[in-house]
């Protein structure tokens, strides 16, 4: 097995499992526990204050005439500012779904999280977001079914994005 | 162009799970190899482009500055680019405007990884590269945009998972004759069918696995080219393009980005024809459905039509188009940056017909490396010459 015809070793040393389990090499662990403080920006202070409402808004660029979602201040298309607000519906469709075993740090879970990629009425075709499915059985999922949004209690809401808890499908496709 | 880019030189190191050389020696290492093998030595060389992807991997901040020296980048002018998962190919992109500009006669080009440091596992890194207003907080994983595309590819087109499996079962195969593979191995369709689901569809044997290395290569123009090599390789086109981080609101069954990429490149380097007129391609294929995606990007293969390919043979390293015979990230292994670059080296030794068992069959002549990244929105191109 070669390289190329002109090269004859290949550098490098791997450290197995077993060296690591046996201590056969050194190592210094640091955990880094930084804290960060964000601001959400104008766009999304404004979608997260309404989705506290328990309503979904968007923003409209009157030059495309896209109705974008999540909202942005500008349109990156037509490199302008976006017109006005507009409330788009808490129904939508599933464009893309997964059924997620791991979690943020690969790690195994132990009920697997459903993900879809939603996109909502009201919004321009294909403007989609990322959220979670709930109520449904993984193996019933399909992309093209419609879902609704199951929101937190307005007590418990808190101008997040997990206000609403998850999509579940409503019936008919 | 002011001048024609040639590459001179290529090298890497092995590529594993976890190795013992710092990011600085793994980077000496292969930078070393591709100097020895253009017969070259670091005053030769006259400004260095480096590669490396999330700095998250290591720890390090500024992890550019921090290779410099395992780079050959002491005292001369340095680059650092970054794309995400671009980042290897992109990397003698930077090297080519280095030399075509006419700026410089030498341009040495490194891309290291080392994903290893980062625990539990260094998926743990890619968390945030999503937004963290509105995407974080529902436990996501860099799986996730994977699966989706995944699931969206397999919906639109009407793809099943054993095709996709195919490629798998082909670059693993494929790397068993890598001499730095981390992962080659004689496998089948229903191996990666009953492998465990990690993010459904995505199966364990669909992904590439997290590695760390090292890959370079040295670029000069034609006059220096032809005093050092009667076989230098031209690198006749380049592109790259990206799209928005706004991922959910992408058709996410074909990347555009990559087309765009691929025709910059293409026009460049006078291509009309790219299913005609490329021999050998080294698509980016961090997972088995990415190598369809991209060679419908790239032009290789109708929409919706790379499967048959695979699945017919036509990518084998005897068929028509050969794509990955190096045995690709699922097999050689996918230090990030290193990764892409390892492309670049294989289609230099392919090109140049050294590659010893892992040749290809036909007369390949035209070769094409490409890569793809970031919050899957990038893609980098480099068209090849002999």
């Amino acid at each position: 097995m070669i390289l190329s015809q002109k090269i004859t070793s290949y550098p490098g040393h791997e450290i197995t499992p077993e060296d690591v389990k046996a201590g056969k090499y050194l190592d210094l662990v640091y955990k880094f526990e930084p804290k960060y403080s964000w601001a959400a920006g104008v766009a999304i202070s404004r979608f997260l204050a309404e989705l506290k409402e328990g309503r979904i808004i968007a923003r409209k660029c009157m030059n495309c005439e896209r109705i974008l979602v999540p909202p942005r201040m500008y349109c990156e298309q037509c490199f302008r500012p976006t017109d006005e607000w507009v409330e788009i519906k808490d129904t939508g469709t599933i464009n893309t779904y997964s059924i997620s075993h791991v979690g943020t740090d690969a790690r195994r879970l132990k009920t697997p999280i459903l993900v879809a990629v939603v996109d909502l009425d009201g919004a321009t075709p294909g403007m989609g977001i990322l959220h979670n499915l709930g109520e449904v059985e993984p193996s019933k999922i399909k992309v093209g079914m419609k879902v609704k949004a199951v929101w937190k209690s307005s007590s418990e809401r808190q101008g997040a994005i997990t206000d609403i808890r998850y999509f579940r499908p409503i019936g008919e496709e | 162009m002011k001048n024609r880019v040639a590459i001179v030189g290529a090298g890497m190191t092995l590529f594993r799970r976890r190795m013992l050389e710092s990011p600085k020696e793994l980077s000496f290492e292969a930078t070393r190899m591709a100097l020895d093998s253009a017969g070259l030595e670091l005053k030769d060389i006259q400004s260095v482009v480096s590669g490396s992807a999330p700095d998250a991997f290591d720890g390090m901040h500024m992890k550019g500055e921090y290779l410099l020296d395992g780079m050959g980048g002491i005292g001369k002018p340095n680059q650092r680019v970054y794309v995400g998962g671009g980042t290897g190919v992109f990397t003698p992109i930077g090297g080519f405007w280095n030399v075509a500009s006419g700026m410089y006669d030498t341009c040495l080009c490194v891309a290291e990884e080392k994903m290893s440091p980062l625990h539990p596992h260094p998926q743990y890194a890619f968390w945030s590269i999503f937004d963290q207003i509105l995407e974080r907080p529902l436990g996501t994983t860099l799986l996730w945009i994977f699966s989706l595309e995944m699931r969206r590819y397999m919906h639109k087109y009407g793809i099943k998972e054993e095709e996709i499996a195919s490629v798998a079962v082909k670059n693993k195969g494929n790397a068993v004759d890598h001499p730095c593979a981390q992962l080659g191995a004689k496998i089948t369709v229903d191996d990666v069918m009953n492998s465990e689901p990690i993010c459904w569809p995505v199966k364990r044997l669909d992904v590439s696995p997290p590695s760390d290395g090292a890959a370079a290569v040295v670029l000069a123009t034609e006059k220096v080219a032809k005093k050092l090599t009667d076989q230098p390789v031209w690198l006749d086109g380049v592109g790259w393009t990206l799209d928005s981080t706004h991922w959910t609101n992408r058709d996410l069954a074909y990347p555009e980005y990559v087309e765009k990429a691929a025709w910059m490149a293409y026009k460049m380097a006078g291509i009309k024809k790219p299913r005609k007129e490329i021999d050998i391609a080294e698509v980016y294929d961090p997972f088995d459905y990415k190598e369809l995606h991209h060679m419908e990007g790239l032009q290789l293969a109708g929409k919706g039509e790379a499967a048959k390919m695979a699945v017919d043979g036509v990518t084998q390293r005897d068929g028509d188009l050969p794509v990955c015979p190096s045995g690709g990230l699922l097999g050689v292994g996918n230090p990030i940056a290193a990764a892409g670059m390892m492309k670049i080296c294989e289609v230099f030794w392919q090109l140049r017909g050294e590659a010893g068992k892992r040749q290809v069959k036909k007369d390949a002549r035209t070769g094409l490396a490409q890569a793809w990244g970031d919050l899957m929105q990038v893609g980098t191109v480099a068209v090849m010459r002999s």
